[in-house]
């Protein structure tokens, strides 16, 4: 093999033994480099994985599986006329396929769901009754967000797509929320990278606390209630708080766990874990969004480096479970809470000393686990412009934070027309606060501070972040999607049509960037030459 | 209902959702403030679903994740 050892780029000869020992080194970013020693909080690789609320009307027996295949389908399809990829040697029966088919009709409802991977990296989906869109690996906050938001983009285009599939008088619409306000609730997931040393049950300690009181900014707004014996709640602060029924575990569907134990790490297991986040509600707010990531990334880089104890604090609550929904339900924020160790302290007062310790762990070890210094002093900015807000006069959050935002909107409404808080139409406004269509949804007249230009968002669609992984499979699905019989997280498998399928592993999340395989890229004018020159 | 009605009596701590949307009142701001949310309710009557009660009936999802 000639050049510089491309394979490196993209796995660690721990899972392959090959002829590039580079591929042992994780990356440049992930050297502890900083100033104390024994500090190594590993760069915080994140996603974010959202499941839609989708409605058909106009349907005698409406399918919700069916009308997400069709979105899907639709959107997919859009692109391949733009594009005008060939599929059609296509075998339909292949797994984990890479690309859906061009359909001219809606799907039937099929055993096997449809499931496609897009040319920024992210995967979009079928997963129960919902379309889910989980974005590409990213390496900053920033991009987490980015994608996130290109993801709704996507499902509005999808909507628009699939209005040309569906039979006549029927109507598909999509919702990025939580809950069906009938007991319903379906997930906004994120996850994070985390370093495999570090015990569990420190990570538990000390994000249980921090998920807990993060609901104060990260909140989507609900209302009612859906947890039996909670009635009386005419307006909480999130959409899931009512779903919660245990403090560790691995379900996702029932007794839903505070933190979630799934452990898929989809990259080395011998070295990472990914940390699988439930509990948060689906963001439209773009500061809420950057928040919910960037305090979590912050608080997690610091669970690694032990920061808590290393600053003699913890913050662990007597009843975390009981203190979610105490928290969703106080919209004054003046409720203390219980602690393990006594102290009473409220959501706002956690969060103020959650600020306190990310400061001083940004001055005393820096940010670089979550993008860097810029980065960094961006969340911290953002969090104490938030917490000073909710403390003082939460309205003046009314265009940061959803659930302030809805809050403003729908009681705004309900005073102008003498409603009842039972008033469907005040139901009607928070599902459609979520719709993905601008021209229907509430989120878009709310005024919201923006953090993205929609230039970028747009972009976002269609190309990967440059510093993950995820690039390397972005590219590639861009320039051969014939010849990729099936893409994954950490590995892509190419067809060239004679030979076996040959299957690149990409075991290391910060491989396969811009830096490492844009001239590799650019070297190789078909896939077999890349692959020849993968050594795969 | 007379249970609701006692559970809310048992947690006085909890304030009432009114008391977040105080605007201070007479301000110029709180006049801005006012005006900027009148509009925006106009728009709401504009394009809040048709029949709310049909739609938010219809709403039903499967659970997920």
């Amino acid at each position: 093999m000639t050049g510089p050892c491309p394979a490196a780029t993209l796995q660690a000869a721990a899972s392959r033994p090959g002829p590039c020992p580079v591929a042992t080194q994780v990356g440049p970013t992930n050297a502890p480099k900083r100033g104390n020693v024994g500090l190594v909080a590993i760069v915080k690789v994140l996603g974010m994985e959202t499941e839609y609320g989708i409605i058909v009307r106009g349907a005698a027996e409406p399918n919700p599986i069916a009308a997400s295949s069709a979105l899907i389908n639709a959107y997919v399809a859009s692109l391949e006329r733009r594009v005008e990829w060939d599929f059609g040697d296509e075998s339909p029966g292949r797994d984990a396929r890479g690309f859906v088919r061009d359909t001219a009709v809606a799907p039937e409802v099929e055993t096997h769901l449809v499931n496609a991977v897009l040319t920024n990296g992210a995967r979009y989906y079928v997963d129960h009754a919902h379309p889910e869109f989980s974005t590409p690996e990213c390496s900053t906050v920033w991009e987490a967000v980015l994608y996130d938001k290109a993801g709704e983009a996507i499902l509005a285009r999808s909507v628009e797509a699939a209005a040309r599939y569906l039979p006549a008088g029927q109507q598909v619409s999509v919702y990025k929320n939580n809950s069906d306000g009938k007991g319903n609730s379906y997930g906004s997931h994120e996850n994070y990278l985390m370093d495999r040393a570090v015990p569990f049950s420190r990570v538990v300690q000390h994000v249980v606390p921090h998920f807990v009181t993060r609901q104060i900014f990260t909140g989507a707004g609900k209302v009612g209630c859906e947890a039996p014996g909670a009635e009386q709640v005419d307006f909480q602060l999130t959409q899931r708080a009512d779903f919660f029924e245990e403090e560790v575990g691995l379900e996702t569907t029932l007794k839903r766990p505070i933190v979630n134990t799934r452990d898929e790490p989809h990259c080395d297991a011998q070295k990472y874990r990914r940390l699988h986040v439930i509990l948060g509600d689906a963001n439209l707010s773009e500061v809420a969004d950057f928040l919910k990531v960037g305090t979590t990334a912050l608080v997690l880089a610091m669970v690694e480096d032990d920061w808590f104890s290393r600053q003699g604090r913890d913050y662990s609550l007597a009843a975390p479970v009981k203190a979610m929904r105490q928290v969703s339900y106080d919209l004054s924020l003046r409720q203390p809470l219980q602690l393990a160790n006594g102290r009473r302290m409220t959501a706002v007062e956690v969060q103020w000393e959650h600020l306190d310790l990310a400061r001083k762990y940004g001055e005393d070890i820096g940010y670089e686990a979550v993008g860097g210094p810029e980065v960094g002093a961006e969340i911290v900015r953002r969090w104490e412009e938030v917490l000073a807000g909710l403390e003082s006069d939460p309205l003046s959050l009314a265009n940061r934070l959803d659930w302030v935002a809805k809050y403003r909107m729908v009681s705004g409404y309900r005073e102008r027309h003498g409603l009842d808080w039972r008033d469907p139409r005040l139901f009607a406004m928070d599902l459609q606060y979520h719709d993905v269509r601008p021209e229907r949804s509430l989120y878009a007249r709310a005024g919201m501070e923006r953090l993205l230009s929609p230039a970028d968002v747009a972009r976002a669609m269609t190309e990967p972040p440059v510093t993950t992984r995820a690039y390397f499979r972005g590219r590639c699905l861009q320039r051969w999607p014939w010849a990729i019989a099936a893409a994954n997280w950490d590995s892509l498998v190419f067809d060239l049509g004679n030979d076996p399928l040959r299957r690149v592993p990409m075991m290391e999340p910060l491989r396969g960037t811009a830096a490492h395989v844009d001239q590799l890229l650019a070297r190789c004018s078909t896939p077999a030459e890349l692959l020849e020159q993968l050594g795969s | 209902m007379a249970e609701r009605e006692q559970i809310k009596k048992q947690a006085p701590s909890r304030s009432e959702p009114e008391q977040v949307e105080e605007v201070p009142a007479g301000s110029k701001r709180g006049e801005e403030l006012k005006a900027e949310l009148d509009e925006l309710l106009d728009e709401i009557d504009e394009v809040l679903e048709d029949n709310a009660e049909e739609f938010v009936k219809s709403y039903v999802q499967k659970g997920g994740e």
